[in-house]
């Protein structure tokens, strides 16, 4: 049969494809067994031995939990700032045609097009002059820039498919600007801006580059993984915390994945 | 009857209260909406970001006083004069060819892991690949470094497989060559490849599987029925399809790089990338104006590099 030659996979590309995802994946799955491991002075493999030990040394950690609060607070308000303001610019971007749209569309993707660094030092340099001291909002206001993109992309992606006359459609019905963006607007972009939203989390809570430009002497998770890295002091609790990010970060990712899944396949299946 | 009333009367009663009456505004004059809409985002980033970049670009206009330490608000061109110093300009030249070697690699092996994605797989694999590339792409940054540092220490696993396998001499003498050598793997230019392709690879496939799944298959057959070979078909229609996803994921593969100063700290030599420099000249330096410096040679490579892929179509395929 023709049609089904063409859909054989060839042989080469299986493999290359495979040895592509295996590449992506064993590392991490390697921190896995690193958590257990009974050596505390190198990155000895095989392990000498397994145990549970640095779980329970981890777990009465403070300097763990302070980061690890400092992160998720940082991350929750970024979050929703860069919701707010990545949905409205997608609204306007997606909605209207205007002169310097596409300024505007650059504006907000520059955050991660320029690389991490820029960001970072540009930011410390203008609390610098401007005599801004070094704070918790300073690290949401790097964080909340960059994160704007994330829902931003997401947003306008599903507003490319929301048709306009569906909301002309409910103000001739009697509805005003505020209904029509709860009753009709809200339902139709909410997995996106659910997945945007938690994409910005990840961002967010993974941040290292701009952190250290705009933490000062406050330590975020990756700024407390960071010198654990640099200076390793105490390698085992790293391996329980590098296993504890990557379940904490998987989690919410496949949420995302599963609350968005029906609407990309009606838009990814058809070809 | 006159036209007046006549269109009164088509025209629903206005809403009551305050927030149909601004709903109605917002109706008749969408500018006015635009205008609201627009307004929080572009202050945020006009004032906080572009602000803050233009801080960076004024001071990367002044310079240093060499005796003092302290830095001169005059207007000078001398803090550019010192990027081109030999030094300096090694450090450029050695991340822009860092950052043009991961993307090349990287692409390479996100192609086939793409084009699987894209036209093969079915269901639940399509579900798989999908997750097989998201996860490690949101999976932690340092997380993922970290787990390179274990890998390729030299008790690690790496070392030990090539000891299983007797072929410990490839890696020892890969190690003695010059420049991509090194005592060990973990502190080897080879190292600092090896994990700039691993952390910036889904970046490449997401691109370069959305391009591809645009590419419609009955082109491919109409290619193999005019007689092409698979090999033919790659080059001809295939790839130049492709390339615009392409052009798309190194946007990040090369600026990425280009920024990066925590990997080449943690798996890498002691030669510095922009990243170090900048960050080492504003901070125990206090150094500003030439870290300003730094920063706009990846500012200007970006901004050639976005409108040669601006033209190149690459946008669409974000």
């Amino acid at each position: 049969m023709r049609s089904d030659r063409q859909n054989r996979t060839p042989m080469g590309l299986k493999i290359a494809a495979g040895v592509g995802l295996a590449f992506l994946h064993l590392p991490i799955l390697l921190i896995f067994l690193y958590a257990f491991t009974t050596e505390d002075k190198s990155y000895q493999f095989p392990p000498p031995g397994l145990t549970l030990k640095w779980f329970a040394v981890t777990w009465n950690r403070p300097d763990v939990w302070e980061a690890l609060g400092l992160s998720v607070r940082v991350a929750s308000i970024s979050t929703v700032v860069a919701l707010v303001l990545g949905t409205l610019c997608a609204a306007a971007i997606s909605q209207t045609r205007f002169f310097g749209r596409e300024a505007i569309s650059l504006l907000v993707i520059l955050p991660i097009a320029l690389p991490g660094i820029i960001t970072g030092i540009s930011l410390r340099s203008a609390f610098n002059l401007a005599e801004i001291p070094f704070s918790f909002w300073t690290i949401v206001l790097g964080h909340a820039t960059f994160c704007v993109v994330v829902v931003y992309n997401n947003a306008v992606a599903r507003f490319r498919r929301v048709s306009g006359s569906l909301i002309e459609a409910s103000m001739d019905l009697g509805a005003d600007g505020f209904q029509t963006f709860r009753y009709v607007i809200l339902p139709n972009i909410g997995t996106a801006l659910l997945a945007g939203g938690m994409l910005a989390f990840a961002l967010s809570f993974d941040e290292v580059i701009v952190t250290t430009f705009t933490a000062g002497q406050q330590a975020t998770l990756p700024i407390w993984m960071l010198e654990e890295l640099v200076r390793p002091r105490q390698r085992p609790v790293t391996n329980v915390v590098a296993m504890v990010v990557v379940l904490v970060t998987f989690l919410p990712i496949l949420a995302a994945y599963y609350l968005t899944r029906d609407g990309d396949q009606i838009s990814g299946q058809g070809k | 009857m006159s036209t007046a009333t006549i269109r009164a009367g088509a025209i629903l009663p206005g809403r009551g209260g305050m927030g149909g009456a601004l709903s109605d505004a917002f109706w008749r004059n969408p500018k006015l909406l635009l205008f609201v809409m627009l307004t929080p985002p572009l202050l945020w980033l006009g004032i906080i970001y572009l602000g803050s970049l233009f801080a960076l670009l004024i001071q990367s206009f002044f310079s240093i006083d060499e005796f003092s330490g302290l830095v001169v608000r005059e207007f000078t061109l001398k803090t550019y004069g010192e990027l081109l110093r030999p030094s300096n300009l090694d450090i450029i030249v050695r991340t822009v060819t860092m950052a043009g070697l991961v993307t090349i690699a990287s692409a390479i092996i996100a192609f086939p892991i793409a084009y699987y994605a894209a036209r093969y797989a079915k269901g639940r694999w399509k579900a798989v690949f999908y997750l097989g590339v998201m996860l490690p792409l949101w999976s932690s940054y340092l997380v993922k470094v970290y787990a390179w540092k274990l890998i390729l220490a030299k008790e690690g696993i790496l070392t030990w497989i090539f000891d299983k396998l007797h072929l410990t001499f490839l890696i020892e003498g890969w190690l003695s060559l010059p420049v991509v050598g090194g005592n060990s793997l973990s502190v080897s230019l080879t190292g600092t490849f090896l994990v700039f392709v691993y952390v910036w690879l889904p970046f490449m496939i997401l691109p370069v599987q959305a391009a591809l799944e645009r590419v419609p298959g009955n082109l491919l057959e109409a290619s193999a029925d005019l007689g092409a070979s698979p090999r033919q078909t790659f080059t001809n229609v295939l790839l130049p399809l492709a390339l615009p996803g392409i052009i798309a994921g190194s946007i990040f593969t090369f600026s990425l790089t280009l920024g990066d100063y925590i990997i080449p700290q943690i798996i890498g030599t002691s030669h510095r990338f922009i990243g170090m420099a900048v960050y080492a000249h504003q901070g125990t330096a206090g150094n500003i104006p030439l870290a300003a410096a730094f920063t706009v040679v990846p500012v200007v490579i970006m901004g050639i590099y976005l409108w040669l892929a601006k033209r190149a179509g690459a946008f669409n395929a974000l």
